[in-house]
């Protein structure tokens, strides 16, 4: 494919630009590290915990060992040789490596196999035995407040976060988290309101399921380490390892190529702190690649109880809510208290309820850990508080448009941390999708065992806090540009969209740019691709960057007495007499943020909102309780859309998603933490079947101001109203409310032969 | 165990010493360098490794290797240039993170050999045992279209 570096007066913005790295995909030579094999490289395949909550008394690794073709095994003691406090994590240093005296879940991580072959690795795996004093399980996060099964011994805040610090030491409690917001007098405007509501909500366990499954690969030399990984947080795994072992930042090298999806399970530490300390004890390369059943004990979604209590007075306002969540964290935090915290403060949604209170409450559990899914915790959330408010409406005989129409939380009115709104299209959003899904007008609300009916949900999400991230733009001698960020592109597009911020400051077509994968001995630090954080703020580290890029060229320019139409390339050439040199520009950005006070109040929560909402027309057949979604509606405010069509795409492919994890997607425990379907045979996932016939995607009108051009995230926003919206529609056509996800053709027709 | 397997891979004849439960995705990897046919769940459900064996589509994880003696084995890799299929999965924006792409551009291309002008039904139909987790399947169906215009003209 030809590359132009002929500047453009043609804006880069708002264009559509096939992705720049098409090509590589549609021919299968994209770099994934689930293609690298180095020289003499091993293959590690784990040994993993058959009980939910155990002292681990003995490991027979001998048999294993003595088989053919096994180079070695490693067991939490040798661990302990090359690390030896290995506890890791982004919020507790509450996980290790390899299990040490207890295990917490079942499929956690106990003994590693080396071996040239993977076959050999994994059949001297069944050779392993392990003996446990098996302890008291908890698996319910409400039951996890009160129960006598305590799954750390102590809580380990890392120390990172501030409102963890109170937790240090603890012991006999699973809550790694309570967090608190209060504003107002929500019980005393509970008690003056006309009506008074209150309802519980539950939603399931499910995983990410990235086709990639997760894979790391490391390298090392006497005094370096290499780690080759399908990461999203390439900076963050550089720290979390020069950590553990006592080492400086610059001698762990972090490489992570394209990304085969992500979705929030490849964040923070997961296999990477194993395949270091494995390369450290064997001195040659080792890959630890997951099978998609292993990925299931590894990072999962957060299940979660909510109790929502809202006070509406006789015109027909909410004037209180009050919110009490529960997290499934599992049995280690990940980032769990951060989806308890950042998204718990918007847990009463997009509404304007002057007394609120929440509650918000990370668990450990001992299931398969939770952290972060395409959501940060929100869809969990507004599940529940978008069901509720439909519940509310419905009773109250308003119409559910009209009612939350009457309630949303208005641009420039303080939302239940205090901070105002700002560039938040929470109206426009709920216009559109009503008007897309003929909200109102008459339809075939079907008959005999087909019925059909229509519902809507919006929600917000607040952009997560403090964080920062740096670009470096290079401009070469012919004019054409290289931009260096550790942002990931896992398919969400960043590489596209960062090529075309820094060719519109440039003003150069995108295509003229190219991106440097992160690799964090060349390219600059970034807190994380995660949370939709990355079009805003390495976006705006981007233009940073190239504006700085931009501005030392013009000086150059002007210190050689060149004309202003003076093309790039005859700078350099007049500069150093020949082609070379270049400029390289930097962009640090770190937004404003003020940390909450005890009571959850802050006058700056967050960067930018997100604010989705869905509409959809659903048929049940009441003879199965099936749900089948006909048409579905997605209306998001992403600000400025810098690519449209990559916009629409996320959209699209969030919402998809999402209706997995309403429809059917489930993990299944038995009575002792053991997950029955851990396999894309048990656990489905949507297909192309499962796409709704009609499926629109709108990003309003809207510009964040802050932005890069006026854009912000939008990985995320497709997810958020999805669940309820669905649920709704299915009260709509057949009057039976479902309070628990999934909405299963089972749960449904429980429900109706309840009715 | 090993023993010598001969076959035609796209358009080149190759010879492979291979063991009795080596799949063809591993061959395809280990000693051809050919990282395109990907395994990802390991059970034939998801489409990553789909590969064209005499021109009929298999999931090259649960294929062995042995099998393929004597076959024409076709992957992603084979041509040199773009063909409709690829061009109107690049126009459609019909992949993001790309994983599964070689999967989805060879069955689309044995359902178009099939039938030349498939119905959003047959589309959905026939590419139902590919799965993709970024879900651009509206924009997977709208590329085939589009390839099938291609191939048409």
């Amino acid at each position: 494919m030809k590359r132009a570096t002929q500047p453009t007066e043609t804006s880069q913005i708002g264009r559509s630009v096939p992705r720049l790295e098409s090509w590589l995909k549609v021919t299968g030579r994209a770099e994934y590290v689930h293609n690298l094999r180095l020289p003499g490289m091993l293959y590690g395949k784990i040994f993993r915990s058959t009980v939910a909550h155990g002292r681990l008394k003995r490991i027979d690794t001998s048999a294993a060992r003595a088989m053919p073709g096994v180079h070695s095994v490693v067991t939490g003691a040798e661990v302990k040789t090359v690390v030896p406090d290995p506890y890791y994590g982004p919020a507790f240093h509450d996980q290790p490596v390899l299990a040490l005296d207890k295990v917490r879940y079942v499929g956690e991580p106990v003994a590693v196999v080396l071996a040239s072959d993977p076959h050999v690795a994994e059949e001297a795996v069944h050779l392993i035995s392990a003996e446990y004093e098996e302890l008291p399980a908890v698996y319910d996060e409400v039951e996890a407040v009160s129960s006598k099964a305590i799954v750390h011994d102590a809580l380990k805040p890392a120390g990172t976060f501030p409102d963890l610090k109170h937790l240090k030491g603890v012991k006999n409690t699973n809550v790694a988290l309570d967090f608190r917001l209060r504003r107002g007098d929500a019980a005393k405007a509970m008690a003056r309101a006309e009506r008074v509501f209150e309802h519980r909500f539950r939603t399931q366990q499910v995983m990410h399921t990235p086709l990639e499954p997760m894979v790391s690969v490391a390298e090392s030399t006497e005094d370096s380490l290499t780690i080759h990984t399908a990461s999203q947080s390439p900076s963050f795994v550089r720290i979390e390892i020069a950590r553990l072992l006592g080492w400086p930042e610059n001698r762990v090298r972090v490489r992570v190529p394209f990304v085969g999806g992500g979705f929030g399970a490849k964040l923070y530490i997961k296999l990477e702190a194993l395949v270091a300390v494995l390369t450290l004890l064997v001195h040659r390369p080792v890959k630890v690649s997951l099978s998609m059943e292993e990925q299931f004990f590894t990072i999962t979604k957060h299940a979660s109880t909510f109790r929502i209590k809202s006070g509406v007075a006789r015109d027909g306002r909410l004037v209180a809510r009050e919110c009490e969540v529960w997290w499934n964290g599992g049995a280690y935090a990940d980032i769990g208290p951060r989806v308890t915290q950042k998204s718990g403060f918007t847990a009463p949604g997009p509404y304007d309820v002057q007394d609120v209170a929440i509650d918000s409450y990370a668990m450990y559990t001992n299931l398969p850990p939770a952290g972060a899914l395409r959501g940060f915790g929100i869809p969990q959330l507004v599940w529940a508080y978008e069901s509720h408010t439909d519940m509310i409406a419905r009773e109250l005989g308003i119409d559910p448009v009209e009612f939350r129409r009457k309630n949303l939380l208005r641009e420039g009115r303080p939302q239940a941390t205090g901070t105002v709104v700002r560039d938040a299209a929470i109206g426009k959003v709920l216009e559109r999708a009503s008007e897309l899904i003929d909200w109102g007008k008459p339809f075939d609300r079907g008959s005999g065992a087909v019925r059909r009916g229509r519902g809507i949900a919006i929600g917000f999400k607040a952009c997560i806090a403090n964080t920062t991230s740096l670009a470096a733009v290079q401009v070469n001698a012919d004019g054409s540009g290289t931009v260096y960020v550790s942002t990931v592109d896992m398919g969400q597009g960043s590489d596209t969209a960062m090529a075309q911020i820094a060719a519109e400051v440039l003003r150069l077509p995108a295509e003229a740019i190219t991106v440097v994968h992160s690799d964090t001995d060349v390219t600059p630090f970034d807190m994380a691709t995660l949370g939709s954080r990355s079009l805003f703020h390495t976006g705006n580290a981007v233009r940073l960057a190239a504006e700085d890029a931009r501005a030392q060229l013009e000086a150059l320019r002007k210190e050689l007495g060149l004309p202003a139409d003076c093309p790039v390339a005859d700078i350099f050439k007049k500069k150093y007499g020949m082609r070379a040199g270049s400029v390289t520009g930097v962009g640090n950005f770190i937004p404003p943020y003020t940390p909450p006070d005890a009571d959850g109040q802050t006058d700056n929560a967050t960067p930018f909102w997100m604010v989705g909402a869905s509409a959809v027309e659903v048929e049940v057949d009441t003879e199965t309780g099936r749900v089948r979604v006909t048409r579905l509606v997605n209306v998001a405010d992403v600000g400025t859309p810098i690519n449209p069509r990559v916009v629409e795409t996320q959209l699209s492919g969030a919402s998809i998603m999402q209706l997995g994890f309403t429809l059917f997607e489930k993990m299944l425990f038995d009575g002792e933490g053991q997950l029955r379907n851990a396999s894309l045979a048990e656990y489905k996932i949507p297909g192309l079947l499962d796409v709704p016939g009609e499926l629109v995607n709108q990003a309003v009108t809207s510009e964040q101001r802050t932005g890069p051009f006026g854009a912000k995230g939008v990985g995320e926003t497709g997810t958020f109203g999805v669940s309820p919206a669905i649920a709704n529609a299915v009260h709509d056509a057949v009057g039976v409310r479902i309070t628990e996800l999934p909405l299963s053709a089972e749960a449904v027709f429980r429900a109706l032969h309840a009715k | 165990m090993r023993r010598a397997v001969q076959f035609t891979l796209n358009g080149e004849r190759v010879e492979a010493q291979v063991a009795p439960h080596e799949t063809l995705v591993e061959v395809l990897r280990d000693e051809f360098g050919l990282y395109g046919a990907r395994e990802s769940c390991g059970q034939g459900l998801c489409g990553c490794c789909t590969l064209l064996v005499n021109g009929t589509a298999v999931s090259g994880c649960l294929y062995l290797a042995t099998l393929a003696d004597g076959a024409r084995v076709e992957t992603v890799e084979a041509g040199a240039t773009l063909d409709a299929v690829q061009e109107a999965f690049i126009e459609r924006a019909a992949f993001q993170c790309g994983f599964c792409t070689p999967g989805f551009v060879l069955m689309t291309r044995q359902l178009l050999a099939e039938n030349p002008d498939p119905t959003e039904d047959e589309i959905r139909h026939y590419l139902s045992g590919n799965l993709c987790r970024c879900a651009a399947y509206p924009e997977i169906i709208e590329a085939v279209k589009l390839a099938a215009r291609k191939l048409r003209k």
